[in-house]
């Protein structure tokens, strides 16, 4: 498994009102995320990515545990984890 | 290093000016400030210009001699300042140094913007170039989406709420609806303000400054040629400008602001002052949860109470301490580029008691906190009364 393929969300936010680049996917999730390294001395690393969502239930809270899905023309689109049963 | 005084101050109307051109506008404010310092132009030996972004808005780039020319100064030093929302805090930070040296004894530092021109899809994208564009603007963070995720931090660290954000858009509202000069002149309720069309969860439209058009000019000399010119000085007791990363993930704690809390304890030692000399304050409330930072990383209130603070009336013009009896940037509006001047003029005002029906009771000593971006700059800048 990738060692940046998870992360922990630090901060996030919905944007209702977009810039002109991105104003065919508001409203969109956007959170500042710390990626788990796998190695507890090394620093954590902080990324400002992109939250798929396509319902409420689905946008990531602060703490909530988010993975990788693709990376889009430079951005990182993360995904709420399920949790697991 | 000499001491500097303010001795003359120069505003336009700040709002949607349809009808007015960004020179038009500078050239007015210059013109109102030389006419408050009894100055004319031709002895004004530097010009300080702050603007934003210029090149977006309005296509036009050489900004400086552009005004500077049609404000009647001739063959002098004329340089833009661009440090995105703090660009003519950093224009008054560089003309105040230059009296400070003795290199000059008169010149004028100035901000202007024109933004009404473009669309707000189109504003938010110029907006965002103020933040790191290579990250977060790459992500699709808009300005009120950085200042969001700083206010979901700070709620979740402090128990900041929606209501002590309101409390700040209620407040400013009040007092700019008693601001002749301001862009919405409107006093709203705080059942209005949390019930705004949300822009970035949790801010709504409420949280955020008005998109203006506007300029503001001060003319600086030296303190001890003041008394040639007015019978109401006011002197620079410190001015202070830091610089911070532009991108929020590559800050620790999002809910400071480092270059805040850096430029407020070097104009403090600067001063010999400290927060509880300050009688009242003009702070950089692009954002409501920006004053509340802001007035916690100056030292007003104990980090974390800066919602609680607004909400319990303690910044109120009749407060314990006045934040923004201007309106603010919510209310008064928010030319970018004009903004750092503009505060130093609001502060000025309250300093000579010529602030009418929103003057404060106690306006000895004033401060004003102009931030860049999401805090990749500051400027804190100290004005005291000699009369």
């Amino acid at each position: 498994m990738n060692h940046l393929s998870e992360g922990i969300v630090y901060t996030e936010t919905t944007v209702y009102s977009p810039p002109e680049q991105y104003a065919a996917d508001a409203p969109y999730q956007i959170a500042i995320i710390d990626l788990h390294r796998g190695d507890a001395a090394a620093p954590q690393q902080r990324l400002t990515v992109r939250i798929l969502a396509s319902s409420m239930a689905e946008r990531a809270q602060i703490g909530d545990r988010v993975t990788f899905v693709e990376d889009r023309n430079g951005v990182a689109y993360f995904r709420k984890a399920v949790p697991a049963k | 290093m000499r001491p500097v005084a303010v001795i003359g101050i120069g505003k336009t109307a700040f709002g949607a000016l349809a009808n007015r051109d960004l020179r038009s506008l500078a050239v007015e404010a210059v013109g109102h400030a030389l006419a408050d310092a009894g100055v004319s132009p031709a002895r004004v030996e530097s010009f300080y210009l702050g603007n934003f972004a210029g090149p977006s808005f309005v296509g036009q780039n050489h900004l400086a001699p552009f005004v500077a020319a049609s404000a009647g100064f001739e063959q002098i030093p004329c340089t833009r300042f661009e440090n995105a929302c703090a660009s003519s805090g950093s224009a008054f930070f560089h003309a105040w140094q230059s009296v400070a040296a003795g290199i000059y004894d008169i010149v004028v530092a100035a901000g202007v913007e024109k933004m009404t021109t473009q669309s707000t899809p189109r504003v938010a994208e110029i907006l965002a170039g103020a933040g790191d564009m290579s990250t977060e603007g790459l992500a699709g963070a808009t300005f009120p989406a950085l200042f969001a995720m700083i206010a979901r931090r700070h709620m979740h660290q402090y128990g900041t709420t929606r209501e002590h954000l309101a409390a700040v858009a209620v407040k400013n509202h009040a007092n700019g609806a008693k601001n002749p000069l301001a862009h919405m002149r409107k006093v709203i309720t705080l059942e209005q303000a949390l019930a705004g069309k949300p822009v970035s969860d949790p801010l709504t439209v409420y949280d955020c400054s008005l998109v203006s058009d506007g300029a503001a000019a001060v003319v600086l000399v030296p303190l001890d040629r003041a008394r040639q010119f007015t019978g109401h000085p006011v002197r620079i007791l410190a001015v202070a400008q830091t610089s911070d990363h532009l991108a929020l993930d590559s800050k620790r704690d999002i809910t400071v602001f480092p270059s805040v809390i850096s430029a407020g304890q070097k104009a403090y030692a600067m001063a010999g002052l400290g927060p509880r000399n300050i009688d009242f304050a003009e702070l950089h409330d692009c954002f409501t949860i920006a004053e509340i930072v802001a007035s916690e990383d100056l030292g007003f209130v104990e980090k974390g109470m800066g919602g609680p603070f607004a909400a319990e009336g303690c910044s109120a013009i009749d407060g314990r301490l006045p934040i923004n009896t201007s309106g603010g940037l919510k209310s008064k509006g928010h030319p970018v580029g004009a903004t750092g001047t503009g505060q130093i003029c609001d502060v000025v005002q309250q300093l000579r008691g010529a602030a009418g029906d929103r003057q404060v009771q106690r306006h000895r000593i004033g401060l004003a906190q102009n931030l860049g971006g999401s805090g990749a700059t500051c400027v804190v800048t100290i004005l005291g009364s000699e009369a």
